[in-house]
């Protein structure tokens, strides 16, 4: 565990040392504020509409009016940054020739990996404790149910994680960052739409690519359901991305 | 302290090391010779761990290095010709992460940092980015890394190349003063820096041991034919065919007003070729032996000489 958190320390002081966490938290913020204040502007119009008749006043909830459409854009916004996030998590080591440092270390490739991964996790997890800051404004002047809040931050940052473990993966995978971004984000694009495939498919195969898609998963979270099968997507997910880096930095050596 | 036995790597068709054997003692410093491609590198993987050998066995220490990597590791400081630095770190920082990686225990960490500082005399940088020091600097990291838990083997991968001829001449006195306290391997293409450092050296050429032994045994093993080369002040001819008439004398050739003087192997005519020229009154001015010189050597094995 020690070696673990040696390693993230590291890769945090990377990312604070140079301008790449701060970038990559500051545009996200303002994009999510951007999509927030929008949403509330909607919000609030279509509530004074709704409030002017008594059966629809009565189904105004903030909780589906905001935050659903909210996550489901912060959703999109972190697989359009997170890729930027790990692809120099390997690269770099393997570009700047500190990768015979690591692995000539008495710490183990798996040690690394999950170093590298909680460090990037560490930085996503700061990333979505900050939009934390909006539900202010929703707390302040709403009623809000915190329950479903706290469960679509839960499925953000599930799904956040297996978004880092495939973006560690690619960046185990070439030297270049630029490749590691483009990879990550094509297939987590193609993770995300594969369900579109479903509506032309039948049977087994429909239900498969219902199952891998992340979007079927996170639309349970951000609505408020909390499933089990959700959540050992994500997980599994993840530790698929890792293993799967695991095999690529040990076949690379023993090829 | 180190033995390489049978050692092959293959990369795929490309055979990198082929049926590589050698041995290290303790406290010396021994050469890892050759061209530019020669399998050096890979040897040096190999024993760090970094890289597994396709047959062969290979020890560091009581350890082997293919059944105890982590072992291994800990007791081995290694550097890449590639330096393994992070430009965004300071030196102190850097070094602390290495330490914290190679496991140094926290009481001692501080004082480990300090003390490969020390050594390799990076006091005057210690607080700098690394991105901003001077490349033979850099150099010293990446030899304090190698150095900082105190490992009782160090491997050094061409540990001068890229640096200028003082920083050269900086590195090589810092290699020679770890002597003794550590068993060091290093890498080079350069002749010189094996004749100036090591005791010992392990030529190879594409991938196959050539030769290994120390500096002594493998120019002693090479002399052929042995001779002198004397230099006289007068009567060259007469001197000739005097020590002409030296029995066990094989052949004498004039070369740049000097004698080159063979014999039979096995014999010492030297002094019965002294009295010779002196007794004859020729005015003998120098006398060197002609034995091959690891630079002769080297090339040699190179070009396709023959294998020891």
């Amino acid at each position: 565990m020690k070696n673990i958190w040696v390693v993230a320390q590291k890769e945090l002081r990377t990312y604070f040392t140079s301008p790449i966490a701060y970038v990559i938290i500051t545009v996200f913020l303002l994009l999510v504020g951007f999509f927030y204040y929008n949403i509330l502007l909607w919000f609030n119009a279509q509530a004074m509409q709704m409030a002017q008749n008594q059966y629809y006043s009565q189904q105004i909830n903030i909780n589906q009016m905001v935050y659903q459409p909210l996550f489901n854009n912060i959703s999109i916004i972190l697989l359009l940054m997170l890729p930027l996030l790990t692809m120099r998590l390997f690269s770099e080591e393997k570009k700047i020739g500190t990768e015979e440092l690591l692995y000539t270390s008495p710490i183990s490739v798996n040690q690394i990996i999950l170093g590298k991964f909680l460090a990037s996790l560490l930085v996503l997890l700061a990333m979505l404790a900050l939009t934390g800051l909006l539900s202010l404004f929703s707390f302040l002047y709403g009623n809000p149910e915190v329950a479903p809040i706290l469960n679509g931050y839960l499925g953000l940052a599930l799904m956040g994680a297996a978004f880092l473990a495939i973006g560690i993966f690619f960046s185990s995978l070439t030297e270049n960052q630029i490749v590691s971004a483009i990879l990550t984000f094509g297939a987590l694009l193609l993770f995300w739409i594969i369900n579109w495939a479903s509506s032309s498919a039948i049977g087994f195969w429909k239900d498969v690519l219902n199952y891998v898609s992340f979007f079927q998963h996170f639309e349970n979270m951000s609505q408020g359901i909390l499933d089990t099968t959700d959540i050992v997507y994500y997980l599994s997910f993840s530790f698929f991305g890792l293993f799967l880096t695991h095999s690529v930095i040990q076949s690379r050596r023993w090829r | 302290m180190i033995a390489v036995e049978h050692l092959t790597k293959k990369y795929g068709d490309l055979v990198a090391v082929r049926d590589l054997s050698f041995k290290v003692e303790k406290g010396k410093i021994w050469g890892l010779l050759g061209p530019n491609a020669a399998g050096k590198t890979t040897t040096m993987r190999i024993l760090t761990g970094f890289l597994p050998a396709t047959e062969g066995k290979a020890s560091v220490g009581k350890f082997d290095v293919f059944e105890q990597p982590n072992e291994v590791k800990k007791i081995l400081g290694y550097l890449p010709e590639t330096l393994p630095l992070y430009p965004d770190m300071t030196v102190t920082e850097y070094l602390s992460f290495v330490a914290a990686i190679k496991k140094i225990a926290a009481p001692r960490k501080k004082e480990s940092i300090a003390k490969a500082i020390k050594v390799t005399g990076l006091e005057q940088v210690k607080g700098r980015l690394i991105k901003n020091i001077s490349r033979g600097f850099k150099q010293r990291v990446g030899i304090a890394q190698a150095l900082v838990h105190d490992p009782l083997v160090l491997i050094l991968d061409e540990p001068t190349i890229g640096l200028d001829p003082a920083q050269i001449i900086e590195i090589r006195s810092l290699i020679k003063a770890l002597r003794g306290e550590h068993t060091i391997i290093l890498s080079t293409h350069i002749l010189a820096e094996v004749t100036q450092t090591c005791d010992g050296v392990v030529i190879i050429n594409e991938g196959r041991l050539m030769a290994s032994g120390s500096l002594e045994e493998l120019t002693a093993s090479f002399r052929r034919k042995e001779g002198v080369i004397v230099k006289v002040r007068k009567g060259i001819q007469d001197a000739a065919a005097k020590i002409g008439m030296i029995e066990g004398v094989e052949k004498i050739s004039r070369e740049d007003g000097e004698l080159k003087i063979e014999w039979t192997a096995g014999l010492d005519l030297r002094d019965e070729i002294a009295r010779v020229l002196v007794q004859n009154d020729f005015g003998l001015l120098e006398m060197r032996t002609m034995a091959m010189n690891i630079e002769d050597l080297y090339i040699k094995i190179v070009s396709g000489g023959t294998e020891t």
